[in-house]
């Protein structure tokens, strides 16, 4: 069974432009459930669904529980912190086990590269992938992206920056996938040690200096500084990140124009951002948080087979009738 | 032992540039007479040729036969047996095995399951390092007069300079290469795949080229200052090609090999984190790719080499970063050599020939690799014109992981003779 998007969500490099728009148009009805006094409709009723983490987190596990809590799904919560491997137990075995166990959706979070597409090629059920290892992250790439269009209400030859660990960071490419396929120019900017080598190939624009990045941008997506990062000898101290590559009020105001400030979290207070800037009036943080309950609740919904048409008769308590479509 | 008469066949030996139809006698397993028409003696085994290229044998110098120590994933039988089937009269295994190669016992063991195997020869490396430790020499003489032909830390790089210096000038005596797998450790830690483009798209850490060419250009010049053979294994980027011409130019003693993996596979293979396309060194881009095809035409890289290595399929079925790293290769050289670089017209039947067995024997100091009155009568023959789809499940190796399944391959070993004795035949 597979919907518009496919079995799978597993990055937004596979996404044609017009399955983005598509998620990005049903999570706006969406929207409005998370705003209700009783923030239940029946959508996936009867559906179950796991979310396999092996990686710790916290705002992404809550907000896929949300989401699926939200469209009256059942939901399991597996973490297991470290690898499969240490655990003891082989990826390809957890696979095997919860197919065994009949469940409609895995959303998974992983530690390695393409673990969300191994585990997709060898289970009938729905993956979503919630972060695989520095590969990608699609929700939090179209939470982005939606948070962006929310303001900017077009997105085409729009400019926007994606500043910091771009080497490490899931994020990152999702949303400059995602972005370019949406039309908007994207930038990046960081410490040569922290880009991919082949960085130039993607498209995108890259900036040394973060004063030329605002100059240019009109958004800027700041990653949070995996403080790892130091220790692996990346960059020499947080303390000089913070006086180079810190998104600080100085260096906003001295663009003299309004700059949208994102960050997907877990803030680094002081490292990747200053506090004012993240407490400040062009910050959409909590809008993105609040847009990643919705976007997670139109995925789920696309990918159990839900008509996109019917979304906003979905909010209104049609019970889902599974392999319908 | 009964006379064996190759008939019919197109004789292909570049030691002494024949490159015509004509039949080989074999006798005593020596080669009794090779070119023109020969008829057959009494009491003689008449194996027809027609339609095949009848070569000296392949020799692969870089193989991984896995025991002892795993011989769940491959045995030196079951290996040399692999080989007879891709149409290798012989190979050397690396000591890269549980416990190390390090020893005249342990090089004594690796001969005596090659003799008993009763297929190809099996010619031990020894390691060059204690354990593979990469701190103290290993007994170099006496692994020799055990039966190792060169000696190598293969699987892992040596890593100190001071150590391979000492193994070039020490290898001399003996007059054996020196093998280096050449990978600085620490721009190469924790890769998964080649660096670039394609491990920015996966998020896959990326092995740059130059882990590899630094580590070629240090050993060069070494072999310079020593005057020691080392041998390159598994060549892999266009800087490593240009690093080789540059010592030979200049009368270097450095050799070179290069897999039929690295000839025929770019990094878009990894696209689906399919571990069988998971090697080290990595697969690399096309520019590579065709530099090193080059390389084999011009001679710049003197031979082709497997570097076959089984795995388990449980252990290839993992998450890309944790899988472990090669392929099979035994059985599928030669299809790939005769497809990718023979029929595409990169190099000839003559110069494939000279680089899987003339170079290998001559560069090891082994048996075999000419088809003259006398020499050993190692002998493959295979048909230039099968195509065959590759199915690991017919291999004889213990060892499925190809990137190849189900690919359609030109060029199939039909007779591998050893010493005169038929080991395989299709």
């Amino acid at each position: 069974m597979s919907g518009a998007l496919g079995k799978d969500l597993l990055g937004l490099e596979d996404l044609s432009a017009d399955q983005i728009r598509l998620i990005l148009d049903t999570a706006e009805p969406f929207k409005e459930i998370s705003e209700r006094a009783i923030k239940k409709v029946p959508a996936l009723r009867g559906s179950t669904i796991v979310n396999l983490f092996f990686e710790n987190s916290t705002r992404t596990r809550i907000s896929f529980e949300f989401a699926e809590k939200r469209l009256s799904a059942d939901t399991v919560n597996v973490s297991a912190t470290g690898s499969s491997v240490a655990k003891g137990e082989t990826l390809v075995d957890t696979a095997r086990n919860l197919e065994a166990m009949r469940i409609d959706m895995v959303v998974i979070r992983h530690p390695a590269s393409g673990a969300a597409r191994f585990l997709a090629d060898r289970i009938p059920s729905n993956v979503i992938n919630a972060g695989d290892g520095t590969h990608e992250h699609p929700t939090q790439g179209l939470l982005d992206i939606l948070t962006l269009r929310d303001k900017f209400k077009t997105l085409e030859g729009r400019r926007v920056c994606i500043c910091g660990d771009i080497l490490h960071s899931r994020v990152a490419r999702s949303n400059i996938w995602g972005l370019q396929k949406l039309g908007v120019e994207v930038g990046v900017c960081g410490p040569r040690s922290l880009l991919p080598n082949a960085i130039d190939e993607l498209g995108v624009r890259v900036f040394d200096r973060i004063e030329e990045a605002i100059e240019w941008a009109e958004a800027l997506n700041v990653l949070r500084l995996q403080l790892e990062r130091m220790t692996a000898g990346y960059i020499p101290s947080p303390r000089e990140y913070n006086r180079v590559f810190g998104i600080t009020r100085e260096r906003l105001d001295r663009a003299g124009r309004d700059i949208l400030i994102l960050h997907p979290g877990p803030m680094n207070r002081g490292v990747e951002i200053d506090s004012d800037v993240a407490d400040g009036p062009h910050s959409v943080i909590l809008d993105q948080v609040t847009n990643g309950v919705a976007i997670r609740m139109a995925v789920l919904y696309l990918l159990a087979g839900g008509k996109p048409e019917l979304a906003e008769a979905a909010k209104g308590g049609e019970p889902r009738a599974r392999n319908a479509s | 032992m009964k006379p064996v008469l190759l008939k019919g066949g197109t004789l292909i030996d570049p030691s002494q540039k024949l490159d015509a139809k004509g039949d080989v006698l074999i006798a005593q397993g020596k080669v009794e007479s090779a070119g023109g028409r020969i008829s057959a003696p009494d009491e003689c085994d008449v194996v027809d040729c027609t339609g095949m290229i009848v070569s000296p044998g392949f020799i692969d110098v870089h193989c991984h036969l896995r025991e002892p120590g795993r011989e769940d994933v491959e045995t030196i039988a079951t290996g040399a047996r692999a080989a007879a089937a891709g149409g290798f009269t012989a190979v050397c295994a690396m000591p890269n095995t549980d416990p190390v190669t390090d020893n005249q016992a342990a090089v004594g063991f690796v001969m005596r399951q090659g003799a008993n195997a009763n297929a190809a020869r099996v010619y031990p490396i020894g390691a060059i390092s204690l354990g593979q430790q990469g701190k103290a020499l290993a007994e170099f003489g006496e692994m020799v007069g055990a039966g190792a032909v060169a000696v190598s830390d293969d699987g892992k790089p040596v890593v100190s300079a001071q150590l391979m210096r000492t193994a070039l000038e020490y290898a001399r005596t003996f007059r054996i290469p020196v093998i280096d797998h050449c990978e600085e450790p620490t721009l190469a830690a924790g890769g998964a795949m080649n660096e670039g483009i394609v491990s920015a798209r996966l998020g896959l850490r990326g092995i740059p080229s130059e882990a590899e060419e630094i580590m070629v250009i240090r050993d060069i010049l070494l072999a310079r200052r020593t005057g020691g053979h080392v041998h390159l294994a598994h060549m892999s980027t266009k800087g490593s090609v240009e690093l080789i011409r540059w010592g030979k130019e200049r009368g270097i003693n450095v050799s070179a090999e290069v897999c039929p993996h690295h000839l025929s596979l770019t990094e878009d293979r990894v696209m689906a984190y399919d571990t069988n396309a998971k090697m080290n060194p990595p697969l690399r881009t096309a520019a590579d790719v065709a530099a090193l095809r080059e390389a084999v035409k011009d001679g710049t890289i003197d031979l082709i080499a497997t570097d076959h290595a089984p795995h388990h399929y449980d252990e290839k079925e993992r998450e890309f970063a944790d899988a472990p790293n090669g392929i099979v290769g035994l059985e599928t050289a030669l299809a790939l050599i005769v497809t990718h670089l023979v029929e595409s017209g990169i190099i000839t039947y003559a110069e494939m020939v000279d680089r899987m067995s003339c170079t290998p024997a001559r560069l090891f100091n082994l048996p075999g690799g000419s088809l003259r009155r006398g020499t050993v009568a190692d002998v493959t023959i295979f048909n230039p014109d099968e195509c065959w789809k590759v199915d690991p499940a017919t291999f004889l190796s213990k060892g499925r992981n190809t990137p190849y399944a189900g690919m359609k391959l030109r060029g199939k070993a039909v007779c591998t003779i050893v010493a005169g004795q038929i080991v395989y035949r299709q």
